[in-house]
């Protein structure tokens, strides 16, 4: 009823072709951004803060991430915990080595040093394809994972064997460490989200992300039509690690405050490669749907189950989560393969038909 | 350093024959185990299409099954190999049901979609069964029946150059069992009706089905026969360690095992796996500690990844024939 | 259209979170129980969470509560993952809690640096952080009676009795064997040290978590080095596999030494070849407390419990009830120097610190003899105590030697020089601004 674009006329192309074509969804996204900028922190409570929405976007980060090269490029990786623990432990290093530095400046630039480790680790990328290349990428998982914990080195040979977050200042307020307010964080968190998100959506409707796309739908005809392949190919993995290294620095250091190395473990990447598939390959909007909904899921159910006192023992609780979370994945698949994001497609082509689909 | 690299294994290896013959015994052990894993990922590869992520889980949650069912049988009163034989004949039953259900409710509906949907459906059975199983049986790890199953116990030494060769006999009925149940997997699909059905279905769904042989059928074959390697492999491998949920991440080391063998070939898996199981424990054993130990936990993935670099589809995989 | 899913289900959830949170009673007091009964270290994490939880229900059941008040007790299932150990703490830090029990040193550091902002006290009883037995730089965080560092230097001692003196160590080969993560780590600087000071090889063995059932390789390499002594530092699925491959080496069992955590189930799955088989102690095994009988007749008995009753009383479970017993004592503590009945977090803390476990109060609460006395002051959060060496004998633990004290003269300045560290590499890092209460 609301959701009609009669009345909207497009003058040029460029208003055609903009991500947003449609007055109602320009709309919507500033209410959004609004919501999540003003209402939340101002009236969420420290669980809705601490718990669901700082770990959701960060997880909706680092599924951009993985979304850009397996979504976008076609190229299955299950590395994403190592990226997103090199750009961790690169954030950790670089503030300890220099604390001057505004921690922000050093989450952006940790992404930088994944970028490099994935560009390295995706050079086998131009030979192996497929489920073959998913587990050259588990090479690197391992290959990471067993670095972050042998090398001292790297956090500053701690007693704890862990990151130690330091607090750290911006503008005068405490960002980081167990002093920072769950409201700091996550401002903080959601402007870089934001701000790496938009960068996505402009980087995959731009030509580069074309080059990507055609190589996902056949690599050698975009050999063809005059894509290097090679430089696109790991372009694509640099992006990608980029954005897992920038969230596993948030992660560690506005959320967790502090992390042992088998926080990026392998399970972490099916996660995520969970909730691209879930979230839809190749979206964005996805990837916060995918991320928020993989996450959500079971504190939902452990909620709902705490708010009608069911008297389910705790391991009990567990096992119901790991059931109903692997049938409602299966059911999920069955009913809209493509994921959240094409349900809410259909959902928004539905509502612009509306009363009269025909 | 080079010398420790490049000379100073080698000269170890010489200098304690016996030492190397029993890592390499031991690799071999671990080879066979991973390639039974493997096994079961080439099967349902081979036939459906579909990268059976729960093949790993299946293991644990099959084995789990036997002991938790013997268990319970102990309860009731009854135990001693009669229940063990009881229990094994219960969990068989047991991925009988899982196969039908998993084709009846993932399979069917999901048919035609891209792979990676298929691999995250495997996911969600995963999930679902690590769930389950924990449930019914609990989580904490359990004693395999090795003995009320018949299978050997204590170990057979021999010497040899100065030193002695240990040989655990669970291990040496490992291998034996794993090779007779490959030949026997290799009969099957060689000599049986539903074997040439299955190798049908493989090289083209629509031909198979257009020759009448039905799909539907053929996976929960497959499916079940996975199921049975699994079974296999979770009493194998519980009875050298535990039966325990700590074995799923075990299991992913048969990802390499598979992908250096090629996916669609059950040579493959058997080669692929001796190789990587020697290899890492060689690796492992004198290179190791050049490092501080503890690269077993990613050589086998290098070493898949080194032989991918020559051949993109493992080493007895169909080639990849690309066309525009 | 970004966030709108994750928003709605968000505020969905914040909502459902709002109206659902249960009115607490004023009277009791919250007691959460971080547990796991899933996932791969489930084998070590199912009876301590019984034992723990078994005890404090039955001071519900028997007496009321602590000093008349009811305990609320509430499990959370943390799987041994730090993820979900964060979600537990957050859920319920608003909910009043006197003081948390992570059982993982994962998440124990996380929750250090929370435990001051919050004001909820951190019992994690001979795990964590070992430099948090400073309590001049860790007024929050509680490690009794022994922390790592201890546990190595009474195993070192117990070494050098068998090896007749510790200079006959001189020479000798000593392997390491250990979980690759913070909690195995933490024990090879002082083991380093001790190798310079007397002049043993340390050879270091590690199992990675994912490796844990797969040792085959590192035992290996214990056959190749033939070290004198076997000194292990390992958790869940790693101890059972590690004792089965020792057997099948053919490694003397008596000169394998553990640290606490293998339980009878570990030591049992080897068969008759573990004989022998060695870990540290500090408590006794066995339902022959009255105490225990307690939990078995309130508890157990009544079906209220989830344990099997055949295990009843065996080592990790006796752990779990360990633990309770300082949760407990903490508690009552807390109650007599405040004079408050329902007391807080910051009460809870000041309890601990004058924890005073003595023979008198062991008899009293139906325990004597079941461990040795514990005393904790604002200085030292941990106690520091002796432990013995106990042999399994193929079907229980038995106690082989007196309760050996840790050589603090080692440890000390290992525990100092770590306090110093977290609290100078942690920028902010508050000093000790709380009151020590006069011993009562």
């Amino acid at each position: 009823m609301f959701y009609r674009e009669a009345g909207q006329f497009k003058t040029d192309y460029a208003a055609d072709m903009a991500v947003f074509p449609i007055r109602q969804d320009r709309i919507g996204l500033a209410l959004i951004l609004f919501v999540a900028f003003v209402i939340v922190p101002a009236f969420g409570s420290d669980f809705l803060l601490q718990v669901v929405m700082i770990p959701t976007l960060v997880f909706a980060l680092a599924t951009i991430g993985l979304n850009l090269l397996t979504g976008y490029t076609g190229l299955l990786s299950l590395g994403t915990a190592g990226f997103m623990g090199v750009g961790a432990f690169a954030c950790y290093k670089l503030t300890t080595l220099f604390p001057g530095v505004s921690i922000v400046i050093w989450v952006l630039a940790s992404g930088f040093f994944s970028a490099a480790i994935g560009a390295a680790f995706g050079l086998p990328s131009l030979r192996i394809k497929g489920f073959y290349l998913a587990v050259a990428t588990l090479a690197a998982q391992f290959f990471l994972q067993w670095c972050f914990v042998r090398i001292p080195w790297l956090i500053n040979y701690n007693v704890s064997n862990a990151i130690e977050v330091p607090e750290r200042t911006l503008l005068g307020l405490i960002v980081t460490g167990p002093k920072a307010s769950p409201e700091v964080r996550y401002l903080i968190t959601l402007a870089i989200v934001v701000a790496l998100a938009w960068v996505a959506s402009n980087i995959v409707h731009g030509r580069i992300g074309r080059s990507w796309m055609a190589v996902r739908d056949m690599d050698i005809a975009a050999e063809l039509m005059g894509i290097r392949l090679l430089p696109t190919k790991l372009l694509a993995f640099a992006v990608s690690s980029f954005y897992c290294g920038v969230a596993g620095a948030l992660m560690v250091f506005f959320w967790f405050g502090g992390a042992e190395p088998d926080v990026f473990s392998i399970s972490q990447s099916f996660l995520i490669l969970f909730m691209v598939i879930i979230g839809g390959l190749g979206s964005i909007v996805g990837s916060f749907m995918g991320a928020a909904f993989i996450y959500i899921l079971p504190i939902a159910l452990g909620s709902l189950a705490a708010a009608f006192n069911a008297p389910i023992p705790p391991a009990t609780l567990e096992h119901l989560r790991y059931m109903i979370v692997g049938a409602m994945i299966i059911v999920f698949l069955i009913v809209e393969p493509h994921g959240l994001a094409a349900l809410w497609r259909t959902t928004k082509q539905k509502l612009r038909t509306w009363p009269f689909p025909y | 350093m080079l010398y420790s690299i490049f000379i100073d294994p080698f000269v170890q290896m010489a200098g304690a024959p016996d030492l190397l013959v029993q890592t390499i015994w031991e690799g071999t052990v671990s080879g066979v185990l991973y390639a039974l894993i493997a096994l079961g990922f080439v099967l349902i590869y081979k036939a459906s299409g579909v990268f059976n992520y729960a093949q790993g889980i299946m293991v644990v949650f099959s084995a789990l099954t036997l002991v938790g069912t013997y268990q319970k049988l102990g309860g009731l009163g009854f135990s001693g190999p009669g229940a063990a034989f009881l229990a094994l004949a219960f969990a068989l039953l047991v991925m009988f049901i899982l196969a039908v259900t998993v084709e009846r409710v993932v399979l069917r509906p999901l048919v035609n979609q891209p792979d990676i949907i298929l691999l995250m459906a495997t996911f969600g059975v995963t999930y679902f069964l690590i769930g389950f199983g924990e449930y019914v049986f609990g989580g904490e790890p359990k004693q395999m029946i090795a003995e009320q199953l018949f299978l050997p116990k204590g170990a057979t030494e021999f010497q040899m150059a100065g030193g002695f060769v240990q040989l655990q006999n669970i291990d040496v009925a490992a291998a034996v069992i794993a090779v007779i149940m490959i030949i026997g997997l290799s009969a099957f699909f060689q000599y049986t009706r539903i074997g040439r059905a299955l190798r049908a279905v493989a090289d083209s769904h629509k031909a198979a089905l257009s020759v009448g042989i039905s799909l539907n059928q053929i996976w929960i074959v497959v499916w079940f026969t996975a199921g049975i390697v699994a079974l296999v492999t979770g009493i194998m491998w519980g009875a050298r360690s535990n039966v325990s949920f700590a074995l799923e991440v075990v299991a992913l080391k048969a990802l390499p095992v598979l992908i250096l063998g090629g996916l669609t070939s059950i040579p493959g898996a058997i080669v692929g796996g001796l190789i990587i199981g020697i290899g890492e424990k060689l690796g492992e054993f004198y290179w190791g500690p050049l490092v501080g130990s503890g690269i077993e936990s990613w050589l086998a993935y290098v070493i898949a990844l080194a032989f991918l670099l020559f051949r993109p589809q493992g080493l007895f995989g169909d080639k990849i024939i690309e066309r525009i | 259209m970004k966030h709108l899913k994750s928003l709605t289900a968000g505020v969905a959830l914040a909502a459902g979170l709002g109206a659902a949170a249960p009115a607490f009673a004023a009277d009791e007091i919250f007691v959460p129980l971080f547990t796991y009964r899933t996932g791969p270290f489930a084998g070590s994490g199912v009876p301590i969470a019984d034992g723990m939880k078994d005890y404090l229900t039955m001071l519900n059941e028997r007496d009321g509560g602590i000093g008349g008040v009811k305990l609320k007790l509430e499990e959370c299932e943390t799987g041994y993952d730090t993820k979900k150990g964060v979600e537990c703490y957050e859920s319920i830090k608003g909910k009043n809690p006197v003081m948390t029990n992570p059982w993982s040193t994962g998440i124990t550091l996380q929750l250090i640096p929370k435990a001051g902002v919050d004001k909820i006290p951190v019992l994690s009883m001979a795990y964590g952080l070992s430099a948090a037995a400073r309590g001049d730089t860790f007024p929050w965080v509680f490690n009794p009676p022994n922390t790592y560092w201890d546990g190595l230097s009474i195993i070192m001692k117990y070494i050098g009795t068998q090896a007749g003196g510790m200079d006959k160590l001189k020479g000798k080969t000593i392997g390491y064997i250990y979980l690759d993560a913070g909690f195995g780590k933490e024990p090879i600087p002082l083991f380093e040290q001790y190798a310079k000071d007397v002049g043993f090889t340390l050879k270091l063995y590690p199992v990675g978590a994912t490796e844990m059932q797969n040792q085959s390789a590192q035992w290996l390499n214990v056959r190749r080095d033939k070290p004198d002594f076997m000194v292990m530092y390992g958790w869940g699925a790693l101890n059972p596999t590690a004792i089965k491959e020792a057997v099948k080496i053919g490694y003397p069992m008596d000169k394998f030494v553990s640290i606490w955590w293998p339980g009878e189930d570990d030591a049992r799955s080897a068969g008759e070849g573990a004989k022998g088989f060695k870990t540290l102690n500090w408590h006794a095994v066995g339902a022959d407390f009255p105490a225990m009988q307690d939990v078995k007749k309130y508890v157990v008995d009544a079906g209220k419990s989830l344990y099997p009753k055949e295990k009843f009383g065996e080592l990790l479970y006796a752990r779990g009830v360990y633990n309770a017993i300082l949760i407990a004592e903490g508690i009552s503590q807390a109650q007599k120097i405040t004079g408050k009945k329902v007391v807080t977090g910051e009460d809870v803390r000041r309890g601990l610190e004058q924890m005073d476990l003595s023979e008198a109060r062991l008899k009293e609460i139906g325990l004597a003899g079941f461990t040795a006395p514990l005393k904790l002051s604002c200085a030292d959060h941990n106690g520091h105590r002796a432990a013995f060496v106990q042999e399994w004998t193929g079907t229980a633990w038995k106690k082989v030697t007196d309760p050996i004290e840790p050589n603090l003269q080692v440890v000390t300045p290992l525990l100092d020089g770590a306090a110093k560290d977290y609290a100078e590499k942690n920028t902010g890092w508050p000093k000790r601004t709380e009151v020590c209460d006069k011993a009562s």
